[in-house]
């Protein structure tokens, strides 16, 4: 097993997010299902933490309950020492492309969530988010004249129009083509970058864990259970053929059973 | 295909239907069945009384209030009880055991609370235009994706605001496509009414045409004026279809 570090700045960072023995189970036709069992996980502020397990393992789950979405069953989610009691503009959800509102155009989608704001500021954050996600041009179009991952970054702006001190994404990438989504995964390192809000990235792809993530948390299926987590210290922008990367990511192919060789 | 094919290649099909139409009938035997041009002549008879605009706008003033009635109770119903589980499921076996029944069974109930004339004709409308507007609105909101909702809810919308900002919006390409069906049926009952209870309107014409010493010419005038009307309300409501607003939900514009 490599040695992990933590990064340098961690002690001045606190933690924003804890989940506490949150467990989850359904009954299904009398017979309880298990989903989550016993999940513990603390993020600290502006990390970028990638949770990452089977199709099934209840990472969904999991964040349908840090969203407010979902009642878990037991345990307890807190961010800021807050329990969580639903959903908040504080902290946005970001579906898969499906969650832009296809009777809206670029520029009504983008500044959804501001009706609260004076119109002159409404005016100015929907530019910019525009501009941040690369929309520029397409302020009159409507979802369906734009591609899959145009949809994704309208989704982007809209939620980070908003201000929220957290984004959670769950498998945002999942529905586009395989060069989309490295893509995609550059322009949200640099929204990222450019931000620093907490996120929350819930992903099935070990690689696409291992090249965004400071941390990945890996989780098993049925019940999910948090397995280990992994560190990923290597500064952005990441080299993907550096040994250290590779071992990293051979690390997580073996905690998950895989061999890496097919 | 151009615009000008678009109309062109119709319009040459129906021309050759009315030629066999003229060939037919000049071979049969019988006189009773008119010719296209005979057809024509008696529309022109009709229009030259005054009749012909009197009667189209007779029908269409009972479809137009019997369908708005419904459209302003079955909606705002519809739409509350596709949100709403527990009143959904209390009316739903009711509104299946209406469905099936005619708006033509009606009759004699109409008669029996309204009399003989047009409130007994705009009722009929009424009736059959409710229960397809109440399932289409019922089915357009349990069809919105959970996800949009739940993305309206993230925002911090109120309920209000919820209904206002995406149910409304959401159902709309669904509700206009059951506008349009519902509007066709709804001329269809109403020249079936007409049959019955009034003494004016297309539907009185057919009937009115074959009493008043068989004047089969009239009766297809009539069955043609129908028709084109049906296709003009059609083409109406289908231009909602290309509203920017509610496009997405037309998969073939």
């Amino acid at each position: 097993m490599p040695e992990l570090k933590f990064p340098v700045p961690f002690a001045i960072v606190r933690t924003c997010l804890s989940i506490e023995n949150v467990c989850m189970s359904f009954s299904d036709n009398g017979r309880r299902l298990d989903v989550l069992k016993d999940v513990s996980l603390d993020v600290e502020e502006g990390e970028f933490v990638c949770i990452l397990g089977p199709s099934g393992c209840g990472k969904s789950t999991l964040l349908n309950i840090v969203g407010g979405f979902v009642r878990a069953t037991s345990g307890k989610v807190a961010i800021d020492g807050e329990e969580v009691q639903g959903p908040d503009p504080r902290r946005i959800f970001v579906f898969q492309e499906r969650g832009v509102f296809p009777w809206l155009d670029v520029e009504a989608n983008t500044g959804f969530g501001l009706f609260n704001l004076p119109k002159q500021e409404r005016r100015r954050r929907i530019d910019y988010y525009i501009k941040l996600v690369g929309l520029t041009g397409f302020e009159h179009a409507y979802p369906q004249e734009l591609s899959g991952g145009m949809k994704q970054r309208l989704e982007v702006a809209r939620a980070l129009a908003v201000n929220p001190d957290m984004l959670f994404l769950d498998e945002p990438f999942g529905a586009l083509d395989s060069i989309t989504r490295l893509v995609m995964r550059t322009e949200l390192l640099r929204i990222w970058e450019a931000e620093r809000k907490t996120i929350l990235f819930v992903t099935h792809d070990i690689d696409e864990s291992v090249q965004l993530a400071d941390r990945v948390v890996v989780m098993s299926a049925r019940p999910g259970q948090i397995r280990r987590e992994v560190r990923i210290d290597i500064p952005h922008p990441r080299d993907i053929s550096s040994r250290k990367y590779l071992q990293l990511r051979d690390h997580i192919f073996e905690e998950i059973g895989l061999a890496h060789k097919v | 295909m151009s615009p000008g094919l678009r109309i062109l290649r119709p319009t040459v099909f129906v021309a050759l239907l009315i030629a066999l139409w003229q060939i037919g009938v000049r071979r049969a035997t019988t006189h009773i069945i008119p010719g296209p041009w005979t057809v024509l002549l008696g529309m022109i008879e009709l229009w030259r009384k005054g009749l012909l605009l009197r009667y189209v706008i007779a029908s269409l003033f009972r479809v137009t209030w019997g369908f708005l009635m419904a459209l302003v109770t079955a909606v705002p119903f519809g739409l509350f009880a596709g949100w709403h589980r527990r009143t959904r499921m209390a009316f739903n076996p009711l509104i299946q055991i209406f469905r099936p029944i005619s708006p033509l069974a009606w009759i004699p109930i109409a008669i029996l609370w309204f009399g003989v004339g047009d409130v007994s004709a705009t009722f009929l409308i009424f009736l059959a235009s409710f229960l397809p507007l109440t399932v289409s609105a019922m089915n357009a909101v349990q069809s919105i994706d959970p996800i949009q909702l739940n993305a309206a809810r993230n925002f911090g919308l109120s309920r209000s605001q919820v209904i206002y900002r995406v149910l409304c919006p959401a159902v709309m390409p669904q509700l206009i496509v059951g506008l349009r069906i519902t509007l066709g049926v709804s001329w269809l009952v109403v020249v079936a009414a007409e049959m019955i209870a009034v003494n004016s309107g297309l539907g009185f014409l057919i009937i009115d045409a074959r009493n008043a010493g068989n004047r089969y010419d009239l009766v297809i005038a009539a069955m043609v004026l129908i028709g084109v009307i049906g296709l003009l309300l059609d083409i109406g409501m289908r231009e909602l279809e290309t509203l920017p607003s509610v496009r997405w939900g037309f998969r073939d514009n």
